[in-house]
């Protein structure tokens, strides 16, 4: 009378399962939808997509459009492509990711190691951080920033990644450390560990996964951002977002549509590539990011 | 001045007192055992001894140096931790010398006494393995070794048996007991499980509520509980407590109890300080092995009451038989050989050895004989 | 009685540290983001229009603020997108991950492609789809090339609806992520309970209705705080698609302080609207924090 037991309690008739199965492919076909609508319009003649041919394969396959995006497409007033704005970027977000990651392993270890009294207070300041519309803070830290010489540049962006980091940096490193045992803190301070031996010595070689997914976060966030990038940078040192947005806005000339998909596409490419390599940290991520319990 | 004092130490978490005067006093080369049920603050205790937690009031002196407030490593001390708390990054040799790198002792010194510890214990073959790679019993030696090989004056170990199963637990009792007597190091060693702290200790520490209830021998607990707590939690099973009336009979007092049918036996006691409570409500302490079947009654004793009452359950465990009945409106367990033909329901004669009886103030729940 | 000594050195110094590490961090954000809405929110009372001005005029910048058309069809829009964005990708993200959790062939290659979008730019998100439908080149022509000369499709460029193209685009982004959560919060459920349940001969529907998605409650929480919070910051998608237009059809609170304090050079009133965003992200995500961080006491 036994049957197998089966993994999962619930169980579904055929013609439900077909239909589950058409809506799964039908919404996979509408989130892969704009990435081949991007891809396909990136690699084909301007005059193919203005006649209508946006949803089909490309017939005279080009690589012109990438050229033109990535090395001379018309930017603001210059025609440097997407190129220089890729680099800032880069030089952007490596440090941003690299410092608030650091500063959160710390803050994380103090918040969990060696708790003091109001320390959950102070991580909910540092976490409410994060969530803030970040309007309420665009008018002063513009000041701020070029008082501190920062204006303008792509430090003065990294500064302000990192301020805005902290938070969730100290977020992960925080709940990966609460489950740390503390056992092992208190062995080391009874071997004679101090505060940072025990950090470099016990709990770092243990961290690498959470800082995977600390780096990714903050590297997908940065990266993506566009409000900062717009409000504080100029000219020579607006990240790759801006220069996106000001390449597809810019109202002279002709649309070069096929131009501005495959710029879209570099512009996305750096946080697909980590997704693609990266995914099962990505996740995590996000997930700690907002179910925190 | 002992070697290790604890001298009226109390713990207090904001307003919440959590141990109240602790005073306890062990020499050197003695196995204090910390016991009691959790939340008793017998973790708290050991944790204060190592310095991980703080004194509120009173003085931790170990070797008459004062010890508040000095760090945790300046102590002289190392900790056996109940999850082992082994470096996962770090080899089992490393684990071991982790303790006197940090202390600075030089590479060839350290690989020595990490050799000699090895040894002792057994571990050698394991020492360039990972934590993770090592069986519960193997973790168990690398934390000792790691405690043993710092030389401390005192050795703290927190419930370290508890996460092994249960035959493992036993061999590792033995080795702890063959290794205290080998080495002759003084321990401080917290356990929730009666049994370890009889059989390893050479001082018991009987703790509940933040205070310590008794401090004695594993005998003098055993034998003499200051009160009905530790006559309940050491033991097993528990000692049986029964409601009874002092009376006199011959001279001398007695304790009258009720049997499953409401009549009344006479047990006599041997402490003759009974005498003054005579007539009054007491709770009469039984150990099951004292209650037997006539025949297995202890020839040495001089005092051997006998009582017939009715099986409620007998509960064959092997070497012994436990047989349960009913006295003085309680359930009462009492341990028989396992070749005594009992039946439930039956009306059995058994024979109690009053010599071992104490009695305790209902009230106050303390001893009040012998 | 025992004179409580003095801690020694090592012990003092390695109370001291702990406080000291974690002092940057606060210090920064002390003043670059507490201070700074300090600072905003006075602003806010001034009359502080290309620069910073410190003239105080009390609630004026607010009471000009409910007063603009400009402010109250950004307001509207707030609440129609949010409305719909959270609904949509509660339902969507539900609906996936209930499907996705009936043992699915494939599940580990539709799962990345149901939340690749979340490691997108919404400048890059806007683009796709500004032009995807884009009445011109993007579906309504190639419709109109296949042969369906009467499809018409110009939300983007109708007033009426361009707000939905923003939400389209916005589920299209998140509404994946907010699968992950559900499937993870279905993971977690006991399969115990299911099978009890089942004894007990509860349909498939009565199964999810009754005793699954009741368990789903903290994963709907935390979604809604996460979606509602992500909706009143809504800037980038809004700048990229549509650019608040046509006209200001598709202006966001977020797009109207941005004009309003660097465009319009009207930073009094762009502090008001900022503050008045604050508010409403705080009075969401001050109760969350709240529990989760007691919680875990």
């Amino acid at each position: 009378m036994s049957v197998a037991t089966q993994d999962t309690a619930i169980r579904t008739g055929r013609f439900t399962r077909t239909l589950i199965y058409v809506v799964l492919i039908l919404f996979a076909l509408f989130y892969l939808l704009p990435l081949y609508v991007m891809l396909v319009n990136s690699v084909k003649p301007l005059d193919e997509i203005t006649g209508g041919g946006m949803m089909s394969l490309p017939d005279a396959f080009t690589l012109e459009p990438w050229k033109q995006a990535w090395a001379s497409a018309q930017i603001g007033v210059e025609p440097t492509g997407l190129k220089p704005y890729f680099w800032n970027s880069i030089k952007m977000v490596v440090p941003a990711v690299a410092i608030s990651t650091v500063l959160g392993a710390l803050n994380g270890y103090v918040l969990t190691k060696w708790r003091f009294k109001g320390d959950t207070i102070l991580f909910g300041l540092m976490l409410f951080a994060c969530f803030i519309p970040f309007q309420i803070v665009l008018i002063p830290m513009a000041r701020m920033l070029g008082l501190m010489g920062l204006a303008g540049s792509t430090y003065g962006l990294s500064f302000v990644h990192i301020v805005f980091g902290i938070g969730f940096t100290t977020l992960y490193f925080r709940n990966y450390y609460a489950v740390f045992p503390t056992e092992l803190i208190r062995a080391a301070q009874i071997d004679g560990a101090g505060f940072f031996q025990i950090f470099w010595r016990i709990l770092l070689p243990s961290s690498g996964p959470i800082a995977v997914v600390s780096v990714i976060w903050q590297f997908t966030n940065i990266w993506n951002d566009f409000l900062f990038g717009a409000s504080f940078a100029d000219a020579s040192s607006q990240p790759m977002t801006v220069a996106l947005n000001n390449l597809v806005q810019s109202s002279t000339g002709v649309k070069e549509y096929n131009v501005h998909f495959a710029g879209a596409i570099l512009a996305a490419m750096p946080t697909l590539f980590v997704y693609i390599v990266a995914g099962r940290y990505f996740v995590r991520g996000l997930m700690a990011g907002s179910v925190k319990g | 001045m002992g070697f290790l004092d604890i001298d009226k130490a109390t713990k207090s978490y904001g307003a919440i007192e959590v141990l109240h005067n602790v005073d306890i006093s062990i020499e050197e080369g003695e196995f204090l055992v910390l016991v009691g049920p959790s939340g008793c603050g017998k973790s708290t205790l050991l944790n204060m001894i190592a310095g991980l937690e703080d004194i509120t009031g009173g003085e931790i002196r170990i070797k008459d140096r004062v010890m508040n407030g000095v760090h945790p490593s300046n102590r002289n001390i190392a900790m056996v931790f109940q999850s082992y708390a082994l470096y996962p990054n770090m080899t089992v040799g490393q684990n071991i010398t982790f303790g006197l790198e940090m202390h600075g002792v030089p590479k060839p010194e350290r690989e020595k006494a990490m050799h000699d510890v090895a040894k002792l214990l057994q571990i050698e073959q394991l020492l360039d393995r990972k934590p993770g790679a090592l069986s519960g019993g193997q973790r168990q030696r690398v934390a000792m070794g790691r405690a043993l090989v710092r030389d401390p004056d005192v050795f703290l170990f927190d419930e370290p048996l508890s996460n092994l199963d249960a035959k493992l637990r036993v061999d590792m009792r033995t080795e702890i007991k063959k290794l205290h007597q080998k080495l002759g190091t003084t321990i401080v060693y917290v356990t929730h499980d009666q049994i370890e702290a009889l059989t390893l200790s050479t001082r018991i520490a009987v703790m509940n509520g933040g205070y310590v209830q008794q401090l004695g021998t594993p005998q003098e607990i055993y034998d003499n509980p200051a009160n009905i707590f530790v006559a309940t939690f050491m033991g097993s099973p528990a000692m049986n407590v029964v409601p009874a009336k002092v009376v006199m009979q011959d001279g001398r007092p007695a304790a009258q109890v009720a049997l499953a049918d409401g009549s009344p036996a006479i047990l006599p006691f041997s402490q003759d300080n009974l005498a003054p409570y005579e007539g009054r409500e007491i709770l009469l302490g039984i150990r099951p092995e004292t209650i037997t079947d006539p025949d297995s009654a202890d020839r040495k004793s001089s005092n051997t009451a006998e009582l017939t009452n009715r099986i409620d359950v007998t509960e064959p465990a092997g070497s012994d038989t436990f047989v349960s009945m009913q006295l003085g409106g309680r359930d009462v367990i009492s341990r028989m050989r396992s070749d005594v033909p009992v039946a439930a329901g039956q009306q059995f004669a058994f024979a109690v050895n009053m010599e071992k009886a104490v009695a305790f103030d209902p009230d106050t729940e303390m001893r009040i004989a012998p | 009685m025992a004179q409580t000594a003095e801690a020694d050195f090592k012990t003092r110094l390695q109370n001291w540290i702990p406080k000291l590490v974690l002092s940057p961090s606060l210090a920064v954000i002390l003043v670059f983001v507490y201070g700074f809405i300090l600072f905003s929110v006075y602003l806010s009372f001034t009359d502080s229009r290309l620069l910073p001005s410190y003239g105080w005029v009390g609630w004026e910048n607010y009471s000009k603020l409910w007063r603009l058309s400009h402010w109250e069809i950004s307001l509207t829009n707030m609440g129609i997108f949010a409305l719909l964005y959270i609904t949509l990708c509660t339902a969507i993200g539900l609906g996936l991950a209930i499907f996705l959790d009936q043992k699915i062939r494939g599940e580990g290659l539709l799962r990345p492609l149901y939340l690749y979008p979340m490691a997108l730019s919404f400048i890059v998100t806007g683009t796709a789809w500004k032009w995807f439908l884009d009445p011109g080149i993007g579906l309504e022509n190639v419709m109109h090339t296949w042969g369906w000369e009467s499809f018409k499709f110009d939300w983007i460029k109708n007033r009426d609806f361009a707000i939905y193209t923003v939400v389209l685009a916005a589920v299209w982004q998140t509404s994946g992520f907010v699968m992950a959560m559900f499937l993870a919060g279905l993971r977690g459920i006991d399969n115990e309970i299911l099978k009890a349940a089942q004894m007990d001969g509860a349909s498939n529907w009565n199964l999810y209705r009754r005793i699954i998605i009741p368990q789903l409650r903290p994963a709907f929480l935390s979604a809604f705080v996460i979606l509602s919070h992500l909706a009143i910051k809504t800037f980038d998608l809004v700048i990229a698609l549509t650019g608040g237009g046509p006209g200001r059809a598709t202006e966001l609170p977020a797009t109207f302080m941005y004009s309003y304090t660097f465009t319009r050079n009207q930073m009094g009133i762009g502090a008001a609207s900022a503050t008045i965003m604050l508010m409403a992200i705080a009075s969401i995500m001050i109760p969350y924090l709240y529990s989760e961080l007691r919680e875990k006491r």
